[in-house]
Protein backbone atom coordinates (compact mmCIF):
# COMPACT_ATOMS: atom_id res chain seq x y z
CA UNK A 1 0.00 0.00 0.00
CA UNK A 2 2.56 2.17 0.73
CA UNK A 3 4.14 2.47 -2.62
CA UNK A 4 0.67 2.99 -4.29
CA UNK A 5 0.07 6.54 -2.33
CA UNK A 6 2.68 8.63 -4.26
CA UNK A 7 1.30 7.17 -7.46
CA UNK A 8 -2.50 7.76 -6.44
CA UNK A 9 -1.01 11.72 -5.26
CA UNK A 10 0.51 12.24 -8.70
CA UNK A 11 -2.23 11.05 -10.82
CA UNK A 12 -4.63 12.71 -8.05
CA UNK A 13 -2.48 15.97 -9.21
CA UNK A 14 -2.58 15.17 -13.33
CA UNK A 15 -6.32 15.05 -13.35
CA UNK A 16 -6.82 17.86 -10.77
CA UNK A 17 -4.62 20.52 -13.24
CA UNK A 18 -6.55 18.93 -16.31
CA UNK A 19 -9.95 19.76 -14.97
CA UNK A 20 -8.27 23.31 -14.00
CA UNK A 21 -7.31 23.50 -18.08
CA UNK A 22 -10.32 22.42 -19.68
CA UNK A 23 -12.35 24.97 -17.33
CA UNK A 24 -9.81 27.79 -18.42
CA UNK A 25 -10.05 26.63 -22.08
CA UNK A 26 -13.51 26.00 -22.06
CA UNK A 27 -14.62 29.46 -20.68
CA UNK A 28 -13.68 31.59 -23.44
CA UNK A 29 -16.84 29.71 -25.79
CA UNK A 30 -19.15 30.00 -22.56
CA UNK A 31 -18.70 33.21 -22.71
CA UNK A 32 -18.66 34.20 -26.61
CA UNK A 33 -21.95 32.52 -25.96
CA UNK A 34 -23.84 34.42 -23.11
CA UNK A 35 -22.37 37.22 -25.04
CA UNK A 36 -23.88 36.44 -28.58
CA UNK A 37 -27.43 35.96 -26.50
CA UNK A 38 -27.13 39.28 -24.99
CA UNK A 39 -26.01 38.36 -21.68
CA UNK A 40 -22.85 37.93 -19.02
CA UNK A 41 -22.41 34.73 -17.68
CA UNK A 42 -20.14 34.38 -14.08
CA UNK A 43 -17.43 31.41 -13.13
CA UNK A 44 -20.34 29.84 -10.93
CA UNK A 45 -21.83 29.40 -14.22
CA UNK A 46 -19.04 28.99 -16.61
CA UNK A 47 -17.56 26.15 -14.86
CA UNK A 48 -20.05 23.33 -14.57
CA UNK A 49 -20.57 24.39 -18.29
CA UNK A 50 -16.92 24.29 -19.16
CA UNK A 51 -16.72 21.00 -18.33
CA UNK A 52 -19.72 19.49 -20.03
CA UNK A 53 -19.11 20.90 -23.62
CA UNK A 54 -19.78 18.84 -26.95
CA UNK A 55 -16.68 19.72 -28.64
CA UNK A 56 -14.77 21.62 -26.22
CA UNK A 57 -11.10 23.00 -26.84
CA UNK A 58 -10.06 20.80 -24.28
CA UNK A 59 -12.53 18.14 -22.77
CA UNK A 60 -12.43 17.45 -19.32
CA UNK A 61 -11.28 13.59 -17.85
CA UNK A 62 -14.51 12.31 -17.18
CA UNK A 63 -16.10 13.09 -20.84
CA UNK A 64 -13.24 11.46 -22.47
CA UNK A 65 -13.45 8.17 -19.81
CA UNK A 66 -17.05 8.28 -21.14
CA UNK A 67 -16.23 8.42 -24.77
CA UNK A 68 -13.41 5.79 -24.02
CA UNK A 69 -16.55 3.53 -22.83
CA UNK A 70 -18.81 4.14 -24.97
CA UNK A 71 -16.20 3.48 -28.17
CA UNK A 72 -15.38 0.30 -26.67
CA UNK A 73 -17.63 -1.63 -24.48
CA UNK A 74 -20.71 0.26 -24.95
CA UNK A 75 -20.08 -0.05 -28.62
CA UNK A 76 -19.64 -3.72 -28.90
CA UNK A 77 -21.67 -5.20 -26.07
CA UNK A 78 -24.74 -2.89 -26.69
CA UNK A 79 -24.12 -1.80 -30.64
CA UNK A 80 -26.05 -2.65 -33.06
CA UNK A 81 -22.58 -3.21 -35.20
CA UNK A 82 -20.69 -4.78 -32.22
CA UNK A 83 -19.54 -7.79 -31.94
CA UNK A 84 -22.46 -9.34 -29.61
CA UNK A 85 -25.38 -8.44 -31.84
CA UNK A 86 -23.20 -8.75 -35.63
CA UNK A 87 -20.69 -10.89 -34.56
CA UNK A 88 -17.66 -8.80 -36.28
CA UNK A 89 -16.16 -5.95 -34.48
CA UNK A 90 -17.73 -3.01 -34.87
CA UNK A 91 -16.10 -0.20 -37.14
CA UNK A 92 -17.17 2.77 -34.97
CA UNK A 93 -15.61 1.54 -32.01
CA UNK A 94 -12.13 1.62 -31.25
CA UNK A 95 -11.40 -1.65 -30.57
CA UNK A 96 -11.34 -2.56 -34.32
CA UNK A 97 -8.98 0.38 -35.16
CA UNK A 98 -6.59 -0.53 -32.16
CA UNK A 99 -6.44 -4.02 -33.53
CA UNK A 100 -5.40 -2.88 -37.19
CA UNK A 101 -2.89 -0.56 -35.67
CA UNK A 102 -1.73 -3.50 -33.40
CA UNK A 103 -1.74 -5.33 -36.02
CA UNK A 104 0.26 -3.25 -38.76
CA UNK A 105 2.83 -2.34 -35.65
CA UNK A 106 3.71 -5.80 -34.77
CA UNK A 107 4.60 -7.10 -38.17
CA UNK A 108 6.69 -3.41 -38.26
CA UNK A 109 8.30 -4.54 -35.36
CA UNK A 110 8.79 -8.38 -36.34
CA UNK A 111 10.73 -6.87 -39.32
CA UNK A 112 12.20 -3.89 -38.30
CA UNK A 113 14.49 -5.88 -35.68
CA UNK A 114 15.16 -8.51 -37.03
CA UNK A 115 16.25 -6.08 -39.97
CA UNK A 116 18.24 -4.35 -37.30
CA UNK A 117 19.54 -7.36 -36.12
CA UNK A 118 21.28 -8.19 -39.22
CA UNK A 119 22.54 -5.24 -40.45
CA UNK A 120 24.18 -5.01 -36.58
CA UNK A 121 25.58 -8.58 -37.44
CA UNK A 122 27.12 -7.66 -40.20
CA UNK A 123 28.47 -4.36 -38.81
CA UNK A 124 30.53 -6.13 -36.24
CA UNK A 125 31.40 -8.66 -38.57
CA UNK A 126 32.50 -6.89 -41.81
CA UNK A 127 34.46 -3.71 -41.67
CA UNK A 128 33.48 -2.15 -45.24
CA UNK A 129 29.29 -2.51 -43.49
CA UNK A 130 31.09 -0.88 -40.43
CA UNK A 131 32.35 2.30 -42.40
CA UNK A 132 29.15 2.10 -45.05
CA UNK A 133 25.90 1.21 -42.94
CA UNK A 134 25.85 3.31 -40.22
CA UNK A 135 25.99 7.09 -42.05
CA UNK A 136 22.66 5.77 -44.51
CA UNK A 137 20.85 4.61 -40.86
CA UNK A 138 21.12 7.82 -39.49
CA UNK A 139 20.40 9.55 -42.82
CA UNK A 140 17.20 7.63 -42.68
CA UNK A 141 15.80 8.26 -39.50
CA UNK A 142 17.07 12.65 -40.08
CA UNK A 143 14.00 12.36 -43.07
CA UNK A 144 10.31 13.29 -41.56
CA UNK A 145 8.74 10.59 -41.25
CA UNK A 146 5.48 12.28 -42.50
CA UNK A 147 7.52 13.23 -45.22
CA UNK A 148 8.70 9.91 -46.37
CA UNK A 149 5.60 8.29 -45.27
CA UNK A 150 2.68 9.07 -47.96
CA UNK A 151 5.75 8.70 -50.67
CA UNK A 152 6.73 5.07 -49.40
CA UNK A 153 3.06 4.00 -49.48
CA UNK A 154 2.30 5.28 -52.67
CA UNK A 155 5.27 3.53 -54.28
CA UNK A 156 4.24 0.11 -52.72
CA UNK A 157 0.69 0.58 -53.90
CA UNK A 158 1.95 1.19 -57.30
CA UNK A 159 3.57 -2.29 -57.36
CA UNK A 160 0.54 -3.80 -55.83
CA UNK A 161 1.12 -3.98 -52.52
CA UNK A 162 -1.78 -2.45 -50.45
CA UNK A 163 -3.74 -3.03 -46.62
CA UNK A 164 -1.39 -4.12 -43.99
CA UNK A 165 2.79 -4.21 -45.32
CA UNK A 166 2.99 -1.11 -46.22
CA UNK A 167 2.44 0.48 -42.90
CA UNK A 168 4.33 -2.08 -41.21
CA UNK A 169 7.07 -1.53 -43.70
CA UNK A 170 7.15 2.29 -42.44
CA UNK A 171 6.55 0.77 -38.69
CA UNK A 172 9.85 -1.07 -39.35
CA UNK A 173 11.25 2.05 -40.74
CA UNK A 174 11.03 3.69 -37.55
CA UNK A 175 11.94 0.47 -35.27
CA UNK A 176 15.15 -0.60 -36.96
CA UNK A 177 17.19 2.23 -36.39
CA UNK A 178 16.68 1.46 -32.28
CA UNK A 179 17.65 -1.86 -32.38
CA UNK A 180 20.68 -1.55 -34.57
CA UNK A 181 22.61 1.07 -32.48
CA UNK A 182 21.93 -1.62 -29.56
CA UNK A 183 23.15 -4.35 -30.83
CA UNK A 184 26.08 -2.93 -32.94
CA UNK A 185 27.09 -1.90 -29.22
CA UNK A 186 25.77 -5.06 -27.12
CA UNK A 187 27.93 -7.59 -30.28
CA UNK A 188 30.84 -5.06 -29.30
CA UNK A 189 30.39 -5.75 -25.77
CA UNK A 190 32.55 -8.82 -24.75
CA UNK A 191 35.98 -7.10 -23.29
CA UNK A 192 39.39 -8.46 -25.35
CA UNK A 193 39.89 -11.24 -22.81
CA UNK A 194 36.55 -12.91 -23.63
CA UNK A 195 37.61 -12.17 -27.35
CA UNK A 196 41.01 -13.55 -26.47
CA UNK A 197 39.75 -16.78 -24.57
CA UNK A 198 37.84 -17.62 -27.90
CA UNK A 199 40.76 -17.37 -30.35
CA UNK A 200 42.62 -19.63 -27.72
CA UNK A 201 39.69 -21.97 -28.49
CA UNK A 202 40.54 -21.39 -32.24
CA UNK A 203 36.77 -20.48 -32.42
CA UNK A 204 35.39 -19.41 -35.68
CA UNK A 205 33.54 -16.19 -36.31
CA UNK A 206 29.76 -17.85 -36.45
CA UNK A 207 30.72 -19.74 -32.75
CA UNK A 208 32.16 -16.03 -31.27
CA UNK A 209 28.89 -14.58 -32.71
CA UNK A 210 26.30 -17.41 -30.82
CA UNK A 211 28.21 -18.57 -28.19
CA UNK A 212 29.50 -14.92 -26.83
CA UNK A 213 28.29 -11.97 -29.27
CA UNK A 214 24.33 -12.98 -29.06
CA UNK A 215 24.01 -13.76 -25.51
CA UNK A 216 26.17 -10.89 -24.02
CA UNK A 217 24.18 -8.35 -26.39
CA UNK A 218 20.74 -9.51 -24.99
CA UNK A 219 20.81 -6.78 -22.16
CA UNK A 220 21.64 -4.36 -24.71
CA UNK A 221 18.90 -5.58 -27.20
CA UNK A 222 15.58 -6.47 -24.84
CA UNK A 223 16.62 -2.08 -24.38
CA UNK A 224 16.51 -1.53 -27.59
CA UNK A 225 13.55 -3.47 -28.49
CA UNK A 226 11.68 -1.20 -26.19
CA UNK A 227 12.21 1.80 -27.83
CA UNK A 228 11.59 0.04 -31.27
CA UNK A 229 8.59 -0.90 -30.18
CA UNK A 230 7.18 2.22 -29.17
CA UNK A 231 8.98 4.13 -32.53
CA UNK A 232 7.27 0.76 -34.38
CA UNK A 233 3.88 1.91 -33.24
CA UNK A 234 4.12 5.84 -33.81
CA UNK A 235 5.26 4.74 -37.37
CA UNK A 236 2.20 2.54 -37.92
CA UNK A 237 -0.38 5.59 -36.96
CA UNK A 238 1.61 8.52 -39.21
CA UNK A 239 1.47 5.85 -41.80
CA UNK A 240 -2.69 5.59 -41.18
CA UNK A 241 -3.08 9.37 -41.78
CA UNK A 242 -2.71 9.16 -45.24
CA UNK A 243 -4.13 5.50 -45.82
CA UNK A 244 -7.45 5.92 -44.75
CA UNK A 245 -9.99 2.90 -44.07
CA UNK A 246 -9.23 1.70 -40.58
CA UNK A 247 -6.64 2.34 -38.22
CA UNK A 248 -6.17 4.66 -34.90
CA UNK A 249 -4.43 7.05 -37.07
CA UNK A 250 -7.24 7.19 -39.32
CA UNK A 251 -9.90 7.65 -36.35
CA UNK A 252 -7.46 10.73 -35.20
CA UNK A 253 -7.58 12.23 -38.45
CA UNK A 254 -11.49 11.95 -38.59
CA UNK A 255 -11.57 13.03 -35.24
CA UNK A 256 -9.43 16.50 -36.24
CA UNK A 257 -11.63 17.12 -39.51
CA UNK A 258 -15.02 16.95 -37.69
CA UNK A 259 -13.56 18.71 -34.31
CA UNK A 260 -14.62 15.98 -32.42
CA UNK A 261 -11.93 16.61 -29.31
CA UNK A 262 -13.33 14.13 -26.73
CA UNK A 263 -13.09 11.18 -29.50
CA UNK A 264 -9.42 12.54 -30.38
CA UNK A 265 -8.64 12.28 -26.67
CA UNK A 266 -10.92 8.71 -26.04
CA UNK A 267 -8.28 7.05 -29.25
CA UNK A 268 -5.54 8.79 -27.77
CA UNK A 269 -6.46 7.02 -24.12
CA UNK A 270 -6.38 3.80 -26.54
CA UNK A 271 -3.48 4.22 -28.08
CA UNK A 272 -1.18 5.23 -24.93
CA UNK A 273 -2.67 1.92 -23.20
CA UNK A 274 -1.67 -0.38 -26.20
CA UNK A 275 2.05 1.24 -26.70
CA UNK A 276 2.50 0.96 -22.80
CA UNK A 277 1.29 -2.57 -23.00
CA UNK A 278 3.79 -3.40 -26.24
CA UNK A 279 6.48 -1.91 -23.87
CA UNK A 280 4.90 -3.98 -21.00
CA UNK A 281 5.09 -7.19 -22.92
CA UNK A 282 8.55 -6.19 -23.98
CA UNK A 283 9.68 -5.88 -20.48
CA UNK A 284 7.96 -9.02 -19.59
CA UNK A 285 9.99 -11.10 -21.87
CA UNK A 286 13.06 -9.53 -20.84
CA UNK A 287 12.99 -10.63 -17.48
CA UNK A 288 11.94 -13.77 -18.19
CA UNK A 289 14.35 -14.22 -20.65
CA UNK A 290 17.42 -12.81 -18.72
CA UNK A 291 15.99 -14.51 -15.34
CA UNK A 292 16.78 -17.59 -17.61
CA UNK A 293 20.15 -16.71 -18.83
CA UNK A 294 21.01 -16.44 -15.00
CA UNK A 295 21.49 -12.72 -15.22
CA UNK A 296 18.65 -11.28 -12.90
CA UNK A 297 17.92 -8.07 -14.41
CA UNK B 1 66.57 -36.12 -23.86
CA UNK B 2 63.37 -34.75 -22.82
CA UNK B 3 61.34 -33.63 -25.20
CA UNK B 4 61.31 -29.82 -26.28
CA UNK B 5 57.65 -28.58 -26.13
CA UNK B 6 58.20 -25.01 -26.08
CA UNK B 7 61.50 -23.17 -28.10
CA UNK B 8 62.51 -19.51 -28.24
CA UNK B 9 65.39 -18.11 -30.03
CA UNK B 10 66.37 -14.47 -30.08
CA UNK B 11 62.05 -13.77 -30.18
CA UNK B 12 61.43 -10.25 -30.15
CA UNK B 13 58.29 -8.15 -30.66
CA UNK B 14 57.86 -4.24 -31.13
CA UNK B 15 54.52 -2.58 -30.78
CA UNK B 16 54.66 0.25 -33.37
CA UNK B 17 53.07 3.08 -30.96
CA UNK B 18 52.12 7.03 -31.69
CA UNK B 19 55.50 7.41 -29.46
CA UNK B 20 57.42 5.75 -31.46
CA UNK B 21 58.70 1.99 -30.89
CA UNK B 22 58.13 0.19 -27.77
CA UNK B 23 60.54 -2.89 -27.27
CA UNK B 24 58.39 -5.00 -25.64
CA UNK B 25 60.49 -8.27 -25.96
CA UNK B 26 63.63 -8.52 -27.11
CA UNK B 27 66.11 -11.12 -27.57
CA UNK B 28 64.62 -13.74 -25.71
CA UNK B 29 65.85 -17.47 -25.69
CA UNK B 30 63.96 -20.02 -23.77
CA UNK B 31 63.73 -23.69 -23.84
CA UNK B 32 60.79 -25.51 -21.81
CA UNK B 33 60.53 -29.40 -21.47
CA UNK B 34 57.85 -31.55 -21.62
CA UNK B 35 56.62 -31.37 -17.93
CA UNK B 36 57.90 -28.44 -16.56
CA UNK B 37 56.52 -25.97 -14.72
CA UNK B 38 58.00 -22.67 -15.69
CA UNK B 39 57.33 -19.51 -14.02
CA UNK B 40 57.80 -15.81 -15.03
CA UNK B 41 58.64 -13.23 -12.83
CA UNK B 42 59.48 -9.51 -13.36
CA UNK B 43 58.08 -6.08 -12.35
CA UNK B 44 55.38 -4.79 -14.90
CA UNK B 45 56.12 -4.23 -18.00
CA UNK B 46 58.95 -7.05 -18.05
CA UNK B 47 57.11 -8.18 -21.30
CA UNK B 48 56.20 -12.03 -19.28
CA UNK B 49 52.71 -11.59 -20.37
CA UNK B 50 53.25 -10.76 -23.49
CA UNK B 51 55.68 -13.48 -23.97
CA UNK B 52 52.96 -15.82 -22.64
CA UNK B 53 50.87 -14.51 -25.06
CA UNK B 54 53.31 -14.99 -27.98
CA UNK B 55 53.38 -18.65 -26.85
CA UNK B 56 49.42 -19.00 -27.12
CA UNK B 57 49.68 -17.05 -30.65
CA UNK B 58 47.64 -13.89 -29.01
CA UNK B 59 50.62 -11.63 -30.49
CA UNK B 60 52.74 -12.43 -33.33
CA UNK B 61 56.84 -12.36 -32.05
CA UNK B 62 58.39 -9.52 -34.84
CA UNK B 63 61.74 -11.23 -34.73
CA UNK B 64 63.42 -14.75 -33.93
CA UNK B 65 61.59 -18.03 -34.08
CA UNK B 66 59.24 -19.76 -31.51
CA UNK B 67 57.91 -23.10 -32.02
CA UNK B 68 55.01 -24.84 -29.56
CA UNK B 69 55.39 -28.58 -29.97
CA UNK B 70 57.43 -28.36 -32.97
CA UNK B 71 55.37 -26.19 -34.74
CA UNK B 72 54.75 -22.62 -35.03
CA UNK B 73 52.62 -21.02 -32.17
CA UNK B 74 50.45 -20.04 -34.71
CA UNK B 75 49.87 -23.59 -36.12
CA UNK B 76 49.73 -24.90 -32.22
CA UNK B 77 46.57 -22.26 -31.60
CA UNK B 78 45.12 -24.26 -34.69
CA UNK B 79 45.40 -27.46 -33.28
CA UNK B 80 44.57 -26.54 -29.92
CA UNK B 81 47.53 -27.47 -28.00
CA UNK B 82 47.22 -25.45 -24.84
CA UNK B 83 44.61 -24.20 -22.32
CA UNK B 84 44.86 -20.66 -21.37
CA UNK B 85 44.12 -19.29 -18.17
CA UNK B 86 43.79 -15.67 -17.68
CA UNK B 87 44.08 -13.15 -15.19
CA UNK B 88 40.25 -12.80 -14.43
CA UNK B 89 38.09 -15.63 -14.83
CA UNK B 90 36.31 -14.56 -17.64
CA UNK B 91 33.59 -17.11 -16.83
CA UNK B 92 30.16 -16.63 -19.12
CA UNK B 93 27.46 -14.89 -16.49
CA UNK B 94 24.81 -16.71 -18.50
CA UNK B 95 26.07 -20.04 -18.68
CA UNK B 96 26.48 -22.15 -15.45
CA UNK B 97 29.94 -23.37 -14.02
CA UNK B 98 28.97 -26.66 -16.26
CA UNK B 99 28.03 -24.46 -19.17
CA UNK B 100 31.15 -22.72 -18.96
CA UNK B 101 33.86 -25.46 -18.86
CA UNK B 102 31.95 -26.98 -22.06
CA UNK B 103 32.44 -24.18 -23.60
CA UNK B 104 35.29 -25.13 -25.34
CA UNK B 105 34.47 -28.39 -25.56
CA UNK B 106 31.48 -27.44 -27.50
CA UNK B 107 33.35 -25.54 -29.93
CA UNK B 108 35.71 -28.37 -30.37
CA UNK B 109 33.34 -30.40 -31.39
CA UNK B 110 32.81 -33.04 -28.09
CA UNK B 111 29.86 -35.45 -28.36
CA UNK B 112 27.04 -34.52 -25.86
CA UNK B 113 27.82 -37.72 -23.94
CA UNK B 114 31.87 -37.18 -23.57
CA UNK B 115 31.42 -32.79 -22.93
CA UNK B 116 29.15 -34.15 -19.74
CA UNK B 117 32.13 -36.67 -18.51
CA UNK B 118 34.47 -34.28 -19.22
CA UNK B 119 32.78 -31.73 -17.34
CA UNK B 120 32.50 -33.95 -14.17
CA UNK B 121 36.19 -35.08 -14.24
CA UNK B 122 37.97 -31.36 -14.60
CA UNK B 123 35.08 -30.49 -11.95
CA UNK B 124 36.53 -33.15 -9.39
CA UNK B 125 40.15 -32.24 -10.71
CA UNK B 126 39.58 -28.38 -9.31
CA UNK B 127 37.46 -29.37 -6.10
CA UNK B 128 34.34 -27.92 -7.56
CA UNK B 129 32.05 -31.38 -7.78
CA UNK B 130 28.50 -30.43 -7.45
CA UNK B 131 29.17 -26.65 -8.29
CA UNK B 132 28.69 -27.29 -12.37
CA UNK B 133 25.12 -26.11 -12.04
CA UNK B 134 25.54 -23.32 -10.55
CA UNK B 135 25.70 -19.45 -12.08
CA UNK B 136 29.35 -17.83 -11.74
CA UNK B 137 28.32 -15.49 -9.63
CA UNK B 138 27.28 -17.79 -6.50
CA UNK B 139 30.42 -18.75 -6.31
CA UNK B 140 33.70 -16.89 -4.63
CA UNK B 141 36.48 -15.44 -6.59
CA UNK B 142 38.33 -18.45 -5.86
CA UNK B 143 36.44 -20.65 -7.04
CA UNK B 144 35.51 -18.66 -9.87
CA UNK B 145 39.22 -18.84 -11.07
CA UNK B 146 39.35 -22.40 -10.12
CA UNK B 147 36.53 -22.76 -12.90
CA UNK B 148 38.45 -21.23 -15.47
CA UNK B 149 41.22 -23.68 -14.64
CA UNK B 150 39.08 -26.71 -15.00
CA UNK B 151 37.67 -24.79 -18.51
CA UNK B 152 41.37 -24.89 -19.69
CA UNK B 153 41.85 -28.26 -18.94
CA UNK B 154 38.34 -29.73 -19.97
CA UNK B 155 40.00 -30.68 -23.62
CA UNK B 156 43.05 -32.16 -22.55
CA UNK B 157 45.50 -30.08 -23.97
CA UNK B 158 49.21 -31.06 -22.76
CA UNK B 159 50.50 -27.37 -22.24
CA UNK B 160 48.77 -25.18 -19.86
CA UNK B 161 49.78 -21.34 -19.92
CA UNK B 162 48.34 -18.95 -16.95
CA UNK B 163 48.48 -15.29 -16.99
CA UNK B 164 48.64 -14.47 -13.02
CA UNK B 165 45.66 -16.43 -12.48
CA UNK B 166 45.72 -15.65 -8.80
CA UNK B 167 46.94 -12.43 -9.12
CA UNK B 168 43.22 -11.00 -7.79
CA UNK B 169 43.01 -13.39 -4.40
CA UNK B 170 43.80 -13.01 -1.22
CA UNK B 171 47.08 -14.50 0.30
CA UNK B 172 45.41 -17.53 1.92
CA UNK B 173 42.95 -17.99 -0.89
CA UNK B 174 46.54 -17.77 -2.97
CA UNK B 175 48.37 -20.06 -0.73
CA UNK B 176 45.35 -22.91 -1.43
CA UNK B 177 45.51 -22.74 -4.79
CA UNK B 178 48.85 -22.86 -4.98
CA UNK B 179 49.02 -25.86 -3.32
CA UNK B 180 45.95 -27.28 -5.56
CA UNK B 181 47.44 -26.34 -8.73
CA UNK B 182 50.65 -28.31 -7.87
CA UNK B 183 48.79 -31.49 -7.31
CA UNK B 184 46.69 -30.92 -10.11
CA UNK B 185 50.26 -30.43 -12.10
CA UNK B 186 51.36 -33.71 -10.48
CA UNK B 187 47.95 -35.54 -11.57
CA UNK B 188 47.90 -34.28 -14.92
CA UNK B 189 51.54 -34.63 -16.05
CA UNK B 190 50.62 -30.95 -17.80
CA UNK B 191 53.60 -28.83 -19.13
CA UNK B 192 52.87 -25.17 -17.12
CA UNK B 193 53.83 -21.52 -18.36
CA UNK B 194 53.16 -19.40 -15.49
CA UNK B 195 53.27 -15.68 -15.47
CA UNK B 196 53.85 -13.86 -11.81
CA UNK B 197 54.85 -11.16 -9.82
CA UNK B 198 54.85 -13.03 -6.18
CA UNK B 199 58.56 -14.74 -5.27
CA UNK B 200 57.17 -16.92 -2.75
CA UNK B 201 54.47 -18.15 -5.37
CA UNK B 202 57.25 -18.63 -8.13
CA UNK B 203 59.87 -20.41 -6.29
CA UNK B 204 57.00 -22.51 -4.76
CA UNK B 205 55.96 -23.53 -7.60
CA UNK B 206 58.03 -23.81 -10.04
CA UNK B 207 60.78 -26.20 -11.56
CA UNK B 208 62.48 -23.41 -13.23
CA UNK B 209 62.28 -19.67 -13.10
CA UNK B 210 62.51 -17.33 -15.51
CA UNK B 211 63.57 -14.00 -14.24
CA UNK B 212 62.43 -10.41 -16.76
CA UNK B 213 63.58 -7.43 -16.53
CA UNK B 214 61.91 -4.45 -18.39
CA UNK B 215 62.79 -2.11 -21.35
CA UNK B 216 63.59 -3.66 -23.28
CA UNK B 217 61.64 -6.59 -21.78
CA UNK B 218 64.51 -9.69 -21.60
CA UNK B 219 65.30 -12.56 -19.41
CA UNK B 220 67.76 -11.60 -16.82
CA UNK B 221 68.21 -15.24 -15.00
CA UNK B 222 67.33 -18.65 -16.10
CA UNK B 223 67.16 -20.88 -12.26
CA UNK B 224 66.42 -24.22 -12.24
CA UNK B 225 64.73 -25.34 -8.79
CA UNK B 226 66.40 -28.04 -6.57
CA UNK B 227 63.54 -28.35 -4.55
CA UNK B 228 61.81 -31.63 -4.90
CA UNK B 229 58.67 -31.81 -6.89
CA UNK B 230 56.45 -33.38 -3.68
CA UNK B 231 56.19 -29.92 -1.96
CA UNK B 232 54.31 -29.30 1.27
CA UNK B 233 53.36 -25.76 2.32
CA UNK B 234 55.78 -25.62 4.89
CA UNK B 235 58.89 -26.15 2.35
CA UNK B 236 58.93 -22.01 2.17
CA UNK B 237 60.43 -22.12 5.72
CA UNK B 238 63.21 -24.42 4.36
CA UNK B 239 67.30 -22.84 3.47
CA UNK B 240 66.58 -24.41 -0.27
CA UNK B 241 63.94 -22.19 -0.58
CA UNK B 242 65.04 -19.15 1.37
CA UNK B 243 68.28 -19.64 -1.23
CA UNK B 244 66.16 -19.64 -4.02
CA UNK B 245 64.30 -17.30 -3.15
CA UNK B 246 67.01 -14.82 -2.68
CA UNK B 247 68.65 -15.73 -6.10
CA UNK B 248 65.07 -14.56 -7.71
CA UNK B 249 65.65 -11.11 -5.88
CA UNK B 250 68.66 -10.69 -7.01
CA UNK B 251 67.74 -11.55 -10.53
CA UNK B 252 65.14 -8.66 -10.35
CA UNK B 253 68.00 -5.95 -8.79
CA UNK B 254 70.39 -6.97 -11.70
CA UNK B 255 68.00 -5.65 -14.13
CA UNK B 256 67.76 -2.60 -12.54
CA UNK B 257 63.88 -2.99 -11.87
CA UNK B 258 64.08 -1.61 -9.14
CA UNK B 259 65.99 1.81 -10.00
CA UNK B 260 62.62 3.49 -10.68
Amino acid sequence: MKSFAPVLVVVGVIVALWYAAAVGMNAQWERDQAARAGSEIGWAEIVPKAMHQERPVLPAPHQVVAEFWKLTWGEEVAGRRGIVQSGSLSNRGLVLHAWVTLSATMLGFVIGSGFGILLAVGIVHNRAMDASVMPWAIASQTIPIVAIAPMIIVVLNSVGVAGLVPKAIIAAYLSFFPVVVGMVKGLRSPDGMQLDLLRTYNASAAQGLWKLRLPASMPYLFASLKVGVAASFVGTIVAELPLGGAGLGTRLLAGSYYGQTIQIWATLVVASLLAAGMVGVVGLVQSRVLARMGMAA
Amino acid sequence: MPDTVIEAKGVGLTFQTGDGPVHALKGVDLVIEKGDFVSFIGPSGCGKTTFLRCMAALETPTEGSLTVNGMSAEAARQARAYGYVFQAAGLYPWRTIGGNIRLPLEIMGFSKQEQAERVERVLELVDLKGFGKKYPWQLSGGMQQRASIARALAFDADILLMDEPFGALDEIVRDHLNEQLLALWARTEKTIAFVTHSIPEAVYLSTKIVVMSPRPGRIADVIESPLPRERPLDIRDSPEFIAVAHRVRDGLRAGHSYDD
